[in-house]
């Protein structure tokens, strides 16, 4: 961003993420369809995978833009967030009793997260049988479109819990597991970073604040990065930021 | 059965934003104080310390540095003929806990309340009538005026090294700062922070309306600061993770950058952790409070005696302390009488997000209070002949920090999901920026906080119950500015825009603000504030009750600095006056 006009041709950076400068292009392909290494799933039955990494692709799909949801390893991120703190409501209040509340009164069901994962994902994976005579995960792409807008829109009857309240942790669940740090697991290969240009752990951006409107196309920086020594950092621990060369 | 402690001078209850100036000052002061912190101790190193500090899962939406509800949470309801529930996750709201309080992940914009907004009441009627005045609404006067407090605030800035660019100085207007602004005595101790590019639009922008546009004071430091205190905070580096987080650099002003270090060091002060005091306990008259009851880490009780008892916890456990231990007459919102729980308030936050084709933002390079600001649909800053409504709020093209979890702004009419709302993700990311607006929320009976009949604690106590909505003064007020907002993003010319006033119902589920107002609220009459113009108890008046719980009502900017305000409002009282002669001061 030294440069004015705001076109970089190429960029410093001393040795980080692997040292050489890539092609934005290059980056974003390189991106999504590897292999998940070493990921071991903690609390999700296989059936309960295959759900999720069905509906992942569907609501965060992969296109011409990158990868989706399900290559960003997102039902492992839930896996990971659903055996830990978040699964069991470990900072949240349990107490009874339970009622259901007015939707302004919010979060009110008695299920924990994991309890709300797989009451919900049994209860579609009957409900798709019953409809279609399969399992969520062997519909068509359009049919579980169907039913995702089904139980966003509440239309899609669950007994154990309401449609839209399993809807909205899935949906809400699903964008965290993509946009995470990697370090839990999802935003593998920190494609959802790199599908919004985000840079992830932040360098020091006090020269470049004022640089108004200049594209700042840096390959980002994760947690799991910095702690496997792939970023070269600054006396504070800030990664100094690898910029893409643009094509343009 | 509690263990009774060697009595002390003073007990600080809930050692954040308020409690750390006071205990530094009384100790000094040569008096023995105890500070007593329901949560962990914290610091710059190691606890915000890179690379973990920059994880927006685990600050943003695990809620590392906020409230453990688990333990404590509180009641809710939108109206007296519902039935409170627990707020059973975090949401519209993030208290902190632990050492410094939510001064650790706050976002550090540090605002004077206008001088109209400590006389809402009398000022209102006096330039519009009576009839101007909204249903049911309580809102009032603060019993102190803004020229009474401007040392205080001048005090709270120079110690917190406040970035900003005073507008009027000693009745002066100064161009470049903000013109609606009371008379400061001196300028801001340090610079404004650099001009984002979204401010630098909206600057332009606004001074082609004829609007006053200005740079927003903020706590994330231009440059390093020494205080008065001896304590050194950084340059802020404009990493973008500020509100929510704890800074790595020590370059947000907060209890740890600016107080406890010079605090830590007083010998006459003592702090513990993970005493969680569960009430103030009083003489047999109701008069006096000779001790408070905490229960620590491993379940012992103790009673810590003391002369002088300061409350300076968050505003729910100001107000439920009150109510647990007696102190002040609780509010009946049927009946309209009674003080402790009486005008809560909030804020009525709304917005403008703009879309654009060609320009990339990189709001992702932020500092917390990062922005440009305009005042003119403020307070009492426009005219509100006809207007149906009073108050108003600050516009700011804030550049605060964007981070993909929670801030990833789509047109409206983009589904919520599927390959559109990819795309739109994947275009307007670094494409869009918004306008926030901080709307005013006015109190109203019927708004109130009282104890739960059904839901308790961890250790058996009732929780605070809190029956809030926003009335059609707050939706109107919020309609009219979030337009004039429009008509400045719409100069700017963005290719979409979405324009979303606070009209609905009040809801306790997605993130507004950490703005909770009222239930002490402070006054001249103690038929109708809970504490006097010091922050003083007017039934126990060896208890001071500190921090936005004081707010009569909230007014259209963020309540930080204000509460520093009050904070040595408070302070100056008690050690001027009473030290020297202990009771009632007004």
């Amino acid at each position: 961003m030294d440069e004015p006009g705001g076109r970089r041709r190429f960029l410093k950076s001393v040795g980080a993420l692997g040292a050489a400068s890539m092609p934005a292009a290059a980056v974003a392909q390189h991106g999504g369809h590897t292999p998940a290494r070493g990921e071991k799933y903690m609390f999700l039955a296989p059936a309960e995978v295959a759900f999720l990494d069905a509906a992942a692709a569907r609501l965060i799909p992969a296109d011409e833009l990158g990868p989706g949801a399900k290559e960003a390893g997102v039902s492992y991120f839930i896996d990971q967030q659903l055996f830990g703190g978040f699964g069991v409501m470990a900072k949240m209040y349990r107490q009874g009793p339970h009622a259901e509340g007015t939707p302004q009164q919010g979060y009110q069901s008695p299920l924990t997260p994991q309890e709300v994962y797989r009451t919900a994902i049994a209860e579609i994976n009957a409900g798709c049988a019953k409809q279609y005579g399969r399992s969520f995960d062997k519909l068509a792409a359009a049919q579980q479109d169907e039913v995702l807008r089904a139980l966003d829109e509440g239309k899609f009857p669950l007994d154990g819990v309401p449609a839209r309240f399993f809807f909205n942790m899935l949906l809400d669940n699903t964008i965290e597991g993509f946009f995470a740090d990697p370090i839990y697991g999802g935003n593998r290969n920190k494609v959802g970073w790199k599908l919004v240009g985000f840079p992830g752990v932040a360098a020091v951006y006090t020269h470049l604040v004022e640089k108004h409107g200049v594209p700042y196309d840096a390959l980002p920086v994760s947690i799991a990065d910095i702690l496997e020594g792939k970023a070269a950092l600054d006396e504070h621990g800030h990664p100094k930021h690898v910029l893409l060369v643009r094509k343009d | 059965m509690a263990s009774k402690l060697k009595p002390v001078d003073v007990v600080v209850v809930g050692v954040g934003l308020s409690g750390s100036i006071l205990a530094k000052e009384l100790a000094e002061a040569g008096l023995q104080v105890v500070g007593l912190e329901r949560g962990r101790w914290r610091d710059t190193d190691p606890d915000f310390a890179m690379p973990y500090a920059h994880d927006e899962l685990r600050y943003v939406k695990r809620h590392e540095l906020m409230q453990d509800l688990s333990r404590e949470t509180i009641t809710f309801r939108n109206n007296l003929n519902e039935t409170a529930l627990p707020m059973r996750n975090l949401g519209s709201f993030r208290p902190g806990e632990g050492v410094g309080g939510a001064a650790v992940h706050w976002g550090g914009l540090t605002w004077r309340f206008l001088p109209w907004d400590f006389e809402t009441r009398s000022r209102t009627l006096a330039r519009y009538g009576k009839e101007h005045w909204p249903a049911e609404c309580t809102s009032q006067d603060w019993g102190v005026t803004y020229d009474e407090l401007e040392p205080h605030f001048d005090r709270f800035e120079h110690l917190y090294g406040i970035s900003g660019k005073a507008g009027n100085l000693k009745g002066k207007i100064i161009p470049g700062g903000n013109p609606y602004e009371g008379p400061r005595s001196r300028e801001y101790p340090n610079p404004p922070l650099k001009t984002a590019y979204a401010g630098a639009l909206f600057k332009e922008a606004a001074d082609k309306l004829g609007y006053k546009p200005f740079p927003t004071p903020s706590a994330a430091l231009s440059q390093p600061y020494t205080n008065e205190y001896g304590a050194t905070i950084n340059g802020c580096v404009y990493c973008g993770y500020c509100q929510f987080f704890g800074c790595e650099m020590g370059a947000k002003a907060s209890p740890q950058t600016a107080v406890l270090p010079n605090l830590m060091k007083q010998s006459r002060f003592e702090l513990r952790t993970h005493a969680n005091v569960v009430k103030v306990n009083l003489d047999s008259a109701k008069k006096r409070a000779v001790s408070v009851t905490y229960i620590d880490s491993r379940g012992r009780e103790f009673e810590q005696p003391a002369d002088l008892v300061l409350l300076t916890s968050y505003v729910f456990n100001n107000v439920r302390l009150m109510l647990l231990s007696g102190i002040g007459k609780p509010y009946d919102a049927v009946a309209n009488t009674g003080v402790v729980g009486r005008n809560y308030a909030y804020q009525t936050p709304s917005s403008v997000t703009l879309f654009f084709e060609d320009k990339v933002f990189n709001q992702f390079m932020a500092a917390g209070g990062l922005g440009m600001t305009i005042d003119d649909f403020n307070g009492d800053n426009f005219d509100h002949t006809g207007l149906g409504f009073i108050g108003g709020g600050f516009f700011q093209a804030a550049t605060s920090g964007s981070r993909p979890i929670e801030v990833r702004p789509v047109p409206r009419g983009t589904p919520r999901w599927g390959g559109e709302w990819k795309r739109a993700v994947a275009k307007y990311f670094n494409r869009s920026f918004g306008i926030a607006i901080q709307g005013a929320c006015q109190s109203y009976r019927g708004n109130y906080l009282d104890l739960d009949p059904t839901y308790r604690d961890a250790y058996g106590l009732p929780l605070l119950r809190m029956t809030f909505d926003r009335r059609e003064n707050e939706h109107k007020m919020s309609t009219y500015i979030t337009n004039k907002a429009a008509e400045i993003a719409k100069a700017i010319g963005p290719s979409k825009m979405n324009v979303t006033p606070r009209t609905e119902k009040y809801t306790i589920v997605p993130y507004q603000s950490t703005h909770n107002t009222g239930g002490a609220a402070m006054g001249a009459d103690p038929a109708t504030s809970a504490v006097n113009k010091y922050l003083q108890s007017w039934d126990v008046p060896n208890v001071f009750v500190v921090g936005a719980s004081a707010f009569p009502q909230n007014g259209g900017y963020n309540p930080t600095g204000t509460v520093g305000a009050l904070t040595f409002q408070a302070l100056a009282a008690i050690r001027t006056r009473y030290l020297k002669r202990p009771g009632p001061l007004a």
